[in-house]
């Protein structure tokens, strides 16, 4: 407590009894009204806290029942209820259609690029680059199911392999070597083959082997040159994108074990105006054909 | 500083703290009305800033069909800016910067000049207050009437004369507010909708905001503003020296204080004139101190003072400190009388004008203009902002090329419509596509403009197989109008895997 309050000789003012090593604080008076906005400031807090969820005793939601939740419904409802026109057109349309009209496609792409954030950047990434071990680029040309608008909406709705739909996606490849139907040899050489069709063999007399082998059980759905084929998802063999890895010891794996990517149907879970969004948007990725 | 007679401020004890207390009831002032040079410059000014506040959202500036046409608005909801000719867009802010800069820098100099002429005359504490205070005597009478009507019952007399100066004060606070959201909104076509309750909540808000804060800040709080609350008179002293001219009492003259009818007296005749038209309800003859604001009210109070007692004028001036002390060093030997007089009037020193602080201030100043001016001069009406996409950072496509994707915003400031062909420079073997846009005989890409707004592209750019590409190309995108002249060129780079 401040003991000794003298009046400062220069400025006739009082000091405020507080010292330090020497120097001394002039008792320079706020006005009384500062400190009663002060106390009423307080005062106005408490009162405030306990309208408002955040103290204990008012429970979660305060005296008033606020949420935040709650307050931004109204806003919702009328966002959604002033993109309804617009969605209808968008649910009416093909993708196609959508694409060709340059304010459908605007609200597409931005209504695309939001659903796909929320729905598909999971597996696929932000930008839809994909990811290794079986999350293919969508910005890239090649595509195992086609990459038309028809094609991408129908991959959408009804996804891969996922036992959910009936039109799903996607045809099972063999596990040649884990069920027995080659050996470990032949899968080594077919995959020395299947390097050999993008010019990267190390081993020209397996790679013969391997065609063999590759004649016999591969063509059927890769093809006879590797150019895969769209209707089963086979992939190409030739190019230059590989899915589960291009070297050879990820090939050996894909041929002895299989590979068997899956991708929920988002027909059931999205409404139509959005599949139609992701449609566009996916096409307008780079890779749309 | 001039040598005064007693060396404690002569502060009202109401303003000394209780004991033990920190804080102290506040000493209301009832400011006197004064006629002369200083107040007559300050009415100008008050009713040049304020008639400027109140109808500059008014006038009218015809910009063509589907534009606002009022001269000075602020378009928050459609992001422009608009001040006559000029439109600015929220990305040229900068521009509004540099003026705030120019008007701190401003301050400064005409602080280190001619003292507190801010605070004093332009403030809109100061312009305010001195409005309400007129009110408050049209109302309620001068200091004298006003001091007994505050002794007086709160019933009669009292009541209808308070209530009457609180209403016209909230007129013109409500003045104030209502001028305020004009101008960041069209004031002819709000104007109906805010009297009828259909204008928005922030209209209200903002409305309610200013009207209060002008009644409270002008009505209630007047010099307390400036005494607790600015922080300009805390780091004004940094401006300030003894070359800037500041009110100042001209104690060499006139202490010592006394009789006019005496002899042995100085001119200061001690009538208090001048601390009962302070606005801040100081006494200037203590020296330079916080709470003076620089109005000069008290140079009229004297000068009306001595003319009557037939004196010269100017016992109280706006002086620099190094004059003011010059005449002291002059008049100290001398008794109280028209020889002091004449001495000390004629050791005064002109005001230094040119010295290190101002020239750096008119250096900053010239800086900053011509800084502003340029920017201005080389305002491109055309913007190409061309983002590169980031995931994925680039593209393997099946036949082993390499894509990058570009987000190209065509901005265009003009009312018209333009089309460019865009070019990409780069090395060869780099190919450009945009998509959904049109191509030019040469099966260039055309990219069109929107009347003042930003068109927005996909771009891709792709590197065949087998080009022999660093990791990083530095690329750049060139709009090229239809006469071959490059309009705009923005840098970016291609990335690809590491060779």
């Amino acid at each position: 407590m401040p003991t000794k309050i003298e009046k400062d000789s220069i400025t006739g003012t009082n000091t405020t009894g507080h010292e330090w090593d020497g120097l001394k604080e002039l008792n320079t008076p706020l006005p009384k009204w500062w400190l009663y906005v002060f106390y009423a400031t307080i005062a106005f807090s408490i009162v405030w806290m306990a309208i408002y969820p955040s103290l204990p005793v008012t429970g979660a939601r305060g005296l008033s029942g606020w949420t935040a939740r709650g307050a931004i419904g109204p806003a919702l409802e009328a966002e959604k209820a002033a993109r309804e026109p617009m969605l209808a057109k968008l649910r009416a349309a093909t993708p196609a259609q959508i694409a060709a009209d340059p304010e459908m496609r605007a609200f597409a792409l931005a209504g695309g690029r939001i659903a796909f954030a929320n729905n598909c950047a999971g597996c696929h990434g932000a930008g839809g680059q994909g990811a290794p071990g079986g999350f293919p680029s969508l910005a890239d040309d090649d595509w195992l199911y086609g990459g038309s608008f028809d094609a991408i909406q129908h991959t959408i709705r009804h996804g891969v392999r996922n036992g959910e739909s009936d039109e799903a996606r996607g045809v099972a490849m063999p596990r040649f070597q884990a069920d027995g139907l080659l050996k470990a040899e032949q899968v080594a050489d077919t995959a020395e083959y299947v390097l050999s069709l993008t010019g990267r063999a190390t081993d020209a007399a397996a790679a013969q082997r391997g065609g063999q082998v590759f004649a016999e059980n591969c063509v059927s759905c890769h093809g006879e040159k590797g150019e895969g084929n769209r209707d089963m998802g086979a992939p190409r063999l030739n190019d230059q994108v590989w899915l589960y890895g291009g070297d050879k010891a990820s090939l050996m794996r894909s041929i002895g074990w299989s590979r068997a990517g899956v991708m929920p149907s988002w027909g059931g879970r999205l409404d139509p105006a959005t599949v139609n969004m992701l449609t566009v948007y996916v096409h307008a990725l780079g890779g749309g054909e | 500083m001039g040598e005064v007679t007693s060396p404690d401020r002569m502060k009202p004890e109401a303003a000394q703290a209780a004991p033990g207390s920190l804080y102290a009831s506040r000493q209301k002032v009832y400011p006197k009305a004064v006629t002369g040079r200083v107040r007559t410059a300050k009415w100008l000014i008050l009713a040049l800033c304020l008639g400027l506040y109140y109808t500059v959202p008014l006038l009218r500036w015809d910009r063509g069909p589907d534009l606002p046409d009022q001269a000075v608005l602020v378009d928050i909801a459609n992001g422009r800016l608009f001040f006559f000719f000029i439109e600015i867009w929220p990305q040229e802010v900068y521009y509004l910067t540099g003026l705030l800069v120019l008007a701190a820098i401003g301050l400064f100099a005409a602080t280190s000049l001619f003292g507190r002429v801010w605070c004093g005359f332009a403030c809109p504490q100061t312009v305010w207050t001195d409005l309400f205070m007129q009110v408050e005597r049209w109302i309620q009478g001068d200091r004298n009437a006003r001091m007994k009507l505050d002794l007086q019952p709160w019933t009669g007399e009292w009541l209808r004369r308070k209530l009457l100066t609180h209403a016209v004060w909230l007129g013109i606070a409500m003045a104030t507010g209502g001028a305020w959201v004009m101008y960041f909104n069209d004031a002819l076509a709000m104007t109906p909708r805010f009297f009828t309750g259909q204008a928005s909540l922030e209209v209200y808000v903002f409305f309610g905001l200013f009207t209060a804060t002008t009644y409270l800040l002008a009505g209630w709080a007047r010099e307390q503003v400036c005494t607790y609350m600015c922080p300009w008179p805390r780091f004004q002293a940094a401006m300030l020296d003894e070359n800037s001219l500041v009110v100042t009492y001209r104690a060499w003259r006139g202490e010592p204080r006394g009789k006019a009818k005496e002899a042995g007296h100085g001119d200061c005749v001690d009538c208090r004139a001048c601390v009962h038209v302070c606005p801040t309800g100081i006494d200037i003859r203590d020296g330079q101190q916080l709470e003076c604001i620089g109005c000069g009210l008290c140079i009229d109070a004297c000068d009306d003072v001595m003319g009557r007692l037939g004196r010269p004028r100017g016992l109280i001036a706006f002086e620099t400190l190094t004059s003011l002390a010059a005449s002291e060093a002059a008049a100290k030997p001398l008794p109280p009388g028209p020889q002091r007089q004449a001495c000390g009037m004629q050791a005064r020193r002109p005001q230094k004008l040119v010295r290190p602080r101002t020239l750096i201030y008119a250096g900053v100043l010239a800086l900053v203009v011509a800084v502003m001016g340029g920017a201005w001069a080389l305002r491109e009406t055309t913007s190409l902002a061309v983002l590169r996409d980031r995931a994925p950072i680039f593209v393997r496509l099946s036949d082993g090329g390499v894509r990058n994707a570009y987000t190209l915003k065509l901005g265009d400031k003009t009312r018209g419509v333009e089309s460019y062909a865009l070019l990409l420079d780069g090395p060869a073997g780099l190919a450009l596509s945009v998509q959904d846009a049109g191509r030019d005989a040469q099966g260039r890409p055309v990219l069109a403009t929107r009347p003042d707004g930003i068109t927005q592209w996909r771009a891709l750019v792709t590197a065949a197989p087998g080009a022999r590409l660093p990791e990083s190309v530095p690329v750049a995108f060139r709009l090229v109008d239809g006469q071959g002249r490059t309009a705009i060129r923005t840098s970016s780079v291609f990335l690809g895997p590491k060779p």
